[in-house]
């Protein structure tokens, strides 16, 4: 019933810092900026660690980029995933090279289950889970969540919100829709794409970080798995959200509905 | 690191180099993910039930330490063959860093960490360790050390606690008061000093369970709240033989050297509070407008992050430094070495001195942060409401304990000259050439290629100032100087001033070529304001000692010297305060 994970840990900017677009546009300021693992992506990591960790099996963690990227795998690795994959190349991407490649690694890898966060917070797209799935025929559930509570017993001892069936062949997947949750039956393998009330990842311990520098972390040259790397999405320009105008206090109802009509224009 | 080994107190005489230190930019990816996880552990586990511990909420503590535990963060320098990481002192600071933004927490974690494990690593057998070390490290235990009682603080060595063989032979039973025990309102492991038959003083490893064994009630505290902190009574405590640890007659070495790397560690540790306190003061400043504008566009403000930025780049670098230091010469060290702790001990006594001084000038760049960062908070920083007021409160016992700062200022010039006269290092020597250097004055040429040669000049004026009032004052007073406190409370703060800033410019010339030009700007602007502003005080201090050891035509000439000796061109001083001022808003931490 052993499964076999794979999971997805993106490098992007911490949410943390603090973002601004350099002057012409052409993208952000990187100096000061720090950077971390897609917090999504984290969630997707403490999951496969948890089903790993219920019912055995591997987890494979997989990225794209330079050098860099590494530094994310490791820190999955850290958490206590098995062994890495970086592929390697510089430059932009978008959804679709990014599910076109995550795809070779499915079908070289072969994984039970894919695990990825539903999106990153970098440019927050959301697409890469569906377009893997469609890719390569798998079911999908996507906006993993569960039922219980964060402060949950179930989630004190880090159980797992995406269920395994009794046969190992099925997953449960509670899903966040407009309006509440939805449970979906999926067979394996599948893809499957986790929200924030997913679970509370946990953090590297000390111990996990030095056993981590052992782990295997396979370096594959993107360019090296027959796929095309021209992204189809362009990004032209950048630019700030306008600054937010400060509010007014209005003495009476029909000041209210005057300026909503004629100010706002919303009525 | 490939730097030269140094002698501890030599950075007084000879010059270092960028390639002798280590900086924080040198850690490894690893250091770098211990670093984030201790800040995950703070942000996820200690920061949201912060205000439940300051009330001392029943076995919130002690959970959180079993958490560190099993994070592994309790295990960092506890050796590898009971399963600890022995990880190099720079990762201990590291993580002492990062657990400062914790405030009383991050007091129970140092004593826990600090001076409740490392008497047994550092002298326990291997059946004590076997025993105790396992559940420490797992923080299933937590620790506590007990050298302090009420009639003996600074006099360490002047506690009553005694220690009679039971008439069996099996047992010590111990009697008196240990006062202000970090941890011990639930601590199960105790290491307590007493005297053996009121002479030999000695260690012993006590169980919170052991018969005779009685925890006081909790102090209520300035600050730290957090932190628990009662006094442990022994009335005939039972402790078996076996947990006497080390020899029985020399506990004071145990005593007195887990405190070296106690006081190292607790430089980092402030150091990691300060950067907590800015980041609060600098947002604050942005979101307050008085006169219609954020108070962060005046200058009243702006210098005050300035200088505080400034101060913490020292402090950081110097802490840095000094572990480093202490790596280097932990490395010539084999595991083999019989008697490996004797011998690790002997490397980190070699740094006392830095070690005091860490304590002592990062401990107070804190307190200098704190106080501007309730200042920038105007009325509010006098209240609750604000983290500001909390900052305030813990920041002041870090000048007391690990040794007050009067303790560990004495320690250095003391150690310095103790050292001087056994010939360990060649002060005498080197007092003369600064003397004769006093009397020649030199027309030294600045490289212009060389971004800090001002610096760098004056910092070599700052070593002989230091050399011409130390020599004066060994000549004055002989032997008989250890008694003088004035006169090595004035050296020691030239001393500690030399150190830190030799340890921020030596840093901020490695980091330069690595650095985008932003960054590389903001930290050459806090090498200047830190300069000027330590210079400052070297001169202040050096004058001062001055009038204590000389008078008539030597204290002019010296005051002439000192004036010449402590020069510093610091063009520019204005722009460099504003660039680090406006980095420090735009960020809302320091910039560093």
């Amino acid at each position: 019933m052993a499964l076999k994970i794979l999971v997805t840990a993106k490098r992007v900017e911490d949410p943390e810092s603090r973002i601004r677009v350099r002057p012409d546009g052409s993208g952000i300021v990187t100096e000061g900026v720090s950077y971390k693992m897609n917090p999504f992506d984290e969630i997707a990591v403490e999951e496969g660690l948890r089903l790993k960790e219920s019912h055995g099996g591997e987890v494979i963690v997989a990225s794209i980029g330079g050098d860099a990227a590494q530094i994310e795998l490791r820190a999955a690795l850290a958490m206590g995933a098995d062994r890495g994959v970086l592929l390697r190349h510089d430059g932009p991407l978008d959804p679709v090279v990014v599910s076109s490649l995550l795809a070779k690694v499915v079908e070289q890898e072969r994984p039970d289950l894919v695990l990825l966060g539903k999106q990153s917070i970098d440019d927050d797209q959301n697409q890469v889970g569906q377009y893997l799935a469609a890719r390569l025929g798998l079911p999908q559930g996507t906006f993993a969540s569960k039922q219980e509570s964060l402060e949950s017993e179930a989630e004190q001892k880090k159980q797992p919100g995406v269920k395994l069936a009794a046969d190992g062949k099925r997953i449960r997947v509670m899903r966040e829709v407009d309006g509440g949750l939805e449970t979906l039956d999926l067979a394996l393998p599948a893809v499957v794409t986790v929200d924030l009330r997913l679970n509370r990842p946990r953090f590297a311990s000390l111990p996990g970080i030095m056993k981590a520098k052992k782990k295997e972390l396979k370096d594959v040259p993107a360019a090296s798995l027959g796929v095309d790397l021209t992204p189809r999405v362009i990004i032209r320009r950048l630019a700030e959200p306008a600054l937010r105008q400060g509010g007014v206090k209005v003495a009476d109802v029909d000041e209210l509905l005057q300026k909503l009509h004629q100010q706002a224009k919303v009525l | 690191m490939a730097g030269r080994l140094f002698k501890g107190a030599e950075y007084l005489i000879t010059q270092a180099t960028k390639t002798d230190v280590f900086t924080p930019e040198d850690l490894t990816e690893e250091q770098r993910q211990i670093a984030s996880t201790t800040e995950a552990f703070v942000r996820d586990e200690v920061l949201p039930v912060h205000e439940r511990l300051e009330h001392q909420e029943p076995g919130l503590a002690a959970s959180l330490m079993k958490k560190a535990g099993d994070a592994g963060l309790l295990m960092i320098d506890a050796p590898q063959e009971y399963g600890g990481l022995e990880l190099d002192k720079v990762t201990s600071a590291l993580a002492a860093d990062r657990m400062g933004v914790a405030g009383a927490f991050a007091v129970s974690y140092s004593a826990h960490t600090g001076i409740g494990t490392l008497p047994l690593v550092y002298y326990g057998t291997a059946a004590q360790k076997e025993r105790y070390l396992g559940k420490i490290m797992s923080g299933e235990w937590s620790a506590a050390y007990c050298l302090t009682e009420p009639g003996a603080g600074s006099d360490a060595m002047g506690g009553t606690t005694s220690a009679t063989l039971s008439a069996d032979g099996k047992h010590y039973l111990l009697e008196g008061t240990k006062q202000f025990i970090t941890n011990g309102g639930f601590a199960d492991l105790f290491t307590v000093f007493a005297k053996i038959d009121r002479k030999h003083f000695t260690a012993f490893l006590v169980e919170r369970s052991f018969e005779g064994v009685t925890i006081g009630p909790e102090e209520k505290k300035l600050g730290i709240k957090g932190s628990s902190t009662t006094s442990v009574i022994l009335e005939g405590a039972k402790v078996p033989v076996e947990n006497v640890l080390g020899e029985i007659g020399k506990g004071h070495k145990i005593a007195f050297n887990v405190l070296n790397v106690g006081r190292f560690k607790l430089g980092a540790n402030v150091n990691g509070a300060a950067r907590a306190a800015l980041a609060e003061g600098a947002s604050y400043a942005n979101q307050r407008k008085q006169f219609g504008v954020p108070i962060a566009s005046f200058g009243a403000v702006r210098e005050k992050l300035a200088d505080r930025v400034a101060d913490l780049f020292a402090a950081e670098s110097l802490v840095f430094r000094l572990a480093g230091m202490i790596d280097d010469r932990l490395a010539t060290l084999s595991k083999e070495t019989p008697r490996y702790y004797e011998a690790y001990q002997q490397a980190v006594e070699e740094y006392s001195i830095e070690c005091a001084i860490a304590k002592v000038f990062c401990s107070e760049v804190l307190a200098d942060v704190v106080d501007d960062v309730v200042q920038i908070h105007g009325g509010y920083g006098f209240t609750q409401e604000y983290k500001a007021e909390r900052y305030y409160r813990d920041e002041r016992i870090n000048r007391i304990f690990e040794g007050t700062n009067e303790i560990n200022r004495l320690l250095i010039p003391g150690t310095i000259l103790r050292r001087a006269m056994k010939g360990e290092i060649p002060l005498q020597g080197e007092v003369m050439k600064a003397t004769e250097a006093m009397m020649t004055p030199s027309l030294d040429e600045l490289d212009p290629a060389d971004a800090f040669a001002a610096e760098k000049a004056t910092l070599a004026g700052l070593k002989r100032a230091f050399l011409v009032v130390s020599g004066a004052a060994v000549q004055r007073y002989a032997d008989q100087i250890k008694d003088e406190q004035e006169v090595l409370l004035a050296l020691a703060d030239v001393a500690i001033q030399i150190f830190a800033i030799e340890s921020a410019l030596l840093r901020a010339e490695k980091a330069a070529p690595t650095l985008p030009e932003a960054r590389r700007a903001a930290m050459a602007a806090a090498v200047k304001v830190h300069t000027f502003s330590a210079v400052e005080k070297v001169a202040a201090a050096a004058r001062r000692a001055a009038f204590y050891v000389a008078e008539g035509d030597r204290l002019t000439v010296m005051l002439a010297g000192i004036r010449r000796f402590t020069r510093y061109d610091a063009s520019g001083l204005l722009g460099a305060k504003r660039r680090l001022a406006q980095a420090t808003l735009a960020q809302e931490r320091s910039p560093l």
